[in-house]
């Protein structure tokens, strides 16, 4: 009997070296991936207008997608498929439609990446290429091509990549769009020198190169002229001699960025310089002006104390694939212009968002981050976090070229102006403060002041010679109280209190979390302060959501507020709608 | 010897059905170019903590509940770290816009642990993060263990059982 125990146990041995080692073999590539899919249905309200026909009888959006990576070694493969089944509200209708915009094979050997397929991409800070994603707003603009990362010595990245960008669902046929071209170095001299390897300031260095080929459209416009004449019997007439001009397009539109970095004990210094060639295109009404950007920032800090300070002057950096591109959604964008403002994470200090203004912009940003340490007078036990943050965006100087021609005319040098001059118009500003304390091991606080400035005229509609300003103050008070270690209640008060616009808003939302699962919210936005008594309207909302891992399914009833959704200084407008949304999301 | 058996039995079950339900290894840790807070070039292989488990969490600076989460974590952490030897890594994916402001903001807040940038999201692809916050453990190996979608107060206590946990399988 113990002899058959004993060969049992040495069966057992035996076996489990063999189970894993083929599983060794087998975990040699893996398929990981995420999926999230958002349903909307849609009622009909006749509080916001909304009726069956408004919704063109599309009483269901959905959105979703599902990636895909295969992993093995050095080798990676990925697709993402996609389905806007119809798009959900606000989404552009080009994009209805299933398909897989966007997949790919990588392989790294050495000090060699390679991608073949679509990826995305960022030279620098983005200001003459950035490729990239961000599926609440429905944009993408991956490239379409080849991408190589190259590092030949320790502290020099060179990147090189061609391709075309994704348009909505239309594949890049012969001609229908152009051709990007990118090269990119990054140069970190303390590692590359070993005499700079143990200084304490580093600095590192960066260029990037991007053109475009665009076999161009033959475009024409006119130019009108009046001239009065006065006949022998003394009648006059008034006469319009109308010239039609064939414009001068270029093929190659190229533009350079250079770029340095210096960090030293708790200082860093960014800047960047970008400059853009000869490019009418539809965004900046064909004008044969040349552009260019200035980034910079400077921050410092220590334990307890952030200071960062940021500036930028934008002149004419609209930069796309297709010259006769413009509009909402943004597509086909090859270079990216940070917005300078703070996103803001509370929702009535959204009601007003901002985001940059390519044809020319100065943006000046500075915060402040200060926490009171633990066990003094004034930061209490646990310590109290301050925050202030300042912003503003205006225009830039525009000069005419000449007497007779207006700033901005199709077919000319469109404007002069000096490097860095700022404008009278204000587009937006931004002030506030924010107070975060946790009084005891139950009750956390955060207090918030918001005095922002918008110029409705600029930022929605791109009008730029006569402004509408709106000026809101709004307040917040976020409170989270913990009844036990899986239980807590937070609630947020908000107010938004303009004259102008739309009035007078107040919000109060209160969320039960149950920790690590489930959460339940309750949500009124009023707008009680609406000159028009018909639109004050309660965007109430009920949600409910479950998370179990990387899983997590929510479902929301109520109304949604028309608005800008912003991510990343890029916005898309949401329109008013009442239903319920069910949200899928998983990782595995 | 039956007794001996039958312990050692039982407890390759126990390891077996445990490190399957709890702890398995669910990919490698990719390898991904991006930036530490300085700027300067890191890749995310060296996401490592001297054999011992690591939480690395995804978020940004408008992001309310991951402001939250690591608020939480922070008046903790240095207890987590005595307890477990735990190290935790925060990648922000804050893009151009907000990205030079994360280390002012990191030290402003006085958070102690490691950050990192993700400015284009190269990092959130590889690991599959749809939103933030997005939170993974992983072992001592490289491999991630364990995935956790959104924050809600007090789940940070669940991150330290998975960590304990982690140590305990090895």
């Amino acid at each position: 009997m113990k002899k058959i125990i004993l060969i049992n146990l040495l069966l057992i041995l035996a076996i489990i070296p063999v189970f894993t080692f083929s599983q060794d073999i087998l975990s040699g590539g893996k398929v990981t991936g995420n999926v999230q899919i958002d349903g909307q249905f849609y009622s009909e309200d006749s509080k916001l207008g909304i009726s069956d026909s408004s919704l063109n009888y599309k009483k269901f959006g959905m959105n979703g997608f599902a990636n895909f990576i295969y992993t093995n070694g050095d080798f990676s493969a990925g697709m993402r498929a996609e389905g806007f089944l119809n798009p959900m509200l606000g989404f552009d209708p080009r994009y209805e439609g299933y398909g897989v915009p966007y997949w790919f094979a990588k392989y790294k050997t050495g000090s060699l990446e390679m991608t073949a397929g679509h990826f995305y991409e960022q030279f620098g800070s983005g200001l003459v290429l950035r490729s990239w994603e961000e599926w609440t707003l429905g944009y993408d603009n991956n490239i379409y091509g080849f991408n190589v990362h190259f590092s030949p010595i320790k502290g020099v990245m060179l990147k090189g990549l061609v391709g075309t960008q994704r348009y909505f669902w239309e594949p890049y046929e012969n001609s229908n769009r152009g051709i990007v071209r990118g090269f990119d170095g990054d140069f970190y001299l303390n590692d590359m020198f070993e005499s700079l390897a143990e200084s304490k300031t580093k600095i590192d260095l960066g260029g990037s190169f991007v053109s475009r080929y665009e076999k161009v459209p033959n475009l024409t416009f006119s130019r009108d002229s009046a001239y009065i004449q006065i006949n022998e019997l003394g009648d006059t007439s008034e006469w319009i001699q109308r010239t039609t001009y064939q414009y001068d397009l270029p093929y190659n539109v190229g533009s350079w960025a250079a770029r340095a970095n210096i960090a030293s004990g708790g200082f860093n210094f960014y800047l960047e310089y970008a400059q853009k060639g000869n490019d009418p295109n539809a965004t900046n009404n064909y004008i044969y002006k040349k552009g260019s950007a200035v980034y910079s920032t400077l921050s410092y800090s220590t334990k307890g104390l952030g200071l960062f300070l940021a500036t930028k002057w934008i002149d004419n950096m609209s930069y796309k694939s297709k010259l006769t591109e413009s509009g909402n959604p943004p597509m086909l964008d090859i270079n990216y212009l940070p917005a300078i403002t703070k996103e803001q994470p509370y929702s009535m200090a959204t009601v007003y968002p901002y985001a940059t203004k390519q044809n020319g912009e100065f943006g000046v940003q500075a915060q402040v981050a200060y926490n009171i340490p633990k066990n003094s007078a004034v930061g209490g036990k646990y310590g109290t976090n301050l925050t202030f943050n300042y912003s503003l965006a205006k225009s830039i100087q525009k000069d005419p070229i000449s007497a007779d021609i207006p700033v901005d005319s199709s077919g000319t040098e469109g404007y002069k102006t000096n490097f860095f001059s700022i404008g009278d118009l204000t587009y937006y500003q931004d002030f506030n403060v924010m107070a975060e304390k946790k009084f005891n091991s139950k009750v956390k606080a955060k207090l918030a002041y918001f005095n922002q400035t918008y110029n409705k005229n600029v930022i929605e509609d791109d009008i730029f010679d006569e402004e509408e300003m709106v000026h809101a103050n709004i307040g917040v008070l976020d409170l989270t109280y913990k009844f036990d270690a899986k239980n807590s209640l937070r609630m947020e008060l908000q107010g938004l209190f303009t004259k102008e616009d739309k009035g007078d808003w107040a919000a109060l939302m209160l969320e039960y979390n149950v920790s690590p699962s489930w959460f339940f919210s309750v949500q009124d936005e009023f707008n009680y302060g609406n000159p028009v008594s018909t639109d004050q309207i309660h965007y109430y909302n009920f949600s409910l959501g479950y998370n179990e891992g990387s899983n997590r399914i929510s479902l929301r009833y109520g109304r949604q507020r028309e608005g800008l959704l912003c991510v990343g200084g890029v916005c898309r407008y949401v329109p008013a709608s009442t239903g319920l949304t069910i949200t899928l999301t998983s990782s595995f | 010897m039956k007794k001996l058996f039958l312990a050692a039995f039982s407890l390759l079950i126990f390891t077996t059905a445990f490190s399957q339900s709890e702890i398995k290894t669910l990919f490698n840790l990719p390898s991904v170019d991006i930036k530490n807070v300085k700027g300067e070039p890191f890749n995310t292989k060296n996401i490592t903590n001297n054999g011992k488990p690591v939480i690395i969490t995804f978020w940004a600076t408008w992001c309310k509940p991951c402001m939250k989460e690591h608020d939480a974590i922070s008046d903790i952490y240095d207890d987590w770290i005595k307890e477990t030897g735990v190290k935790m890594y925060a990648v922000s994916i804050d893009n151009s816009r907000s990205s030079k402001s994360v280390q002012p903001l990191v030290n402003g807040k006085g958070w102690e642990f490691d950050v990192l940038l993700d400015e284009n999201g190269e990092f959130k692809r590889a690991m599959n993060v749809n939103v933030p916050p997005h939170t993974f453990i992983v072992n001592g190996k490289g491999e991630v263990v364990w995935q956790h979608v959104g924050y809600l107060e007090g789940d940070e206590a669940e991150y330290i059982e998975i960590v304990k946990k982690v140590l305990k399988a090895k």
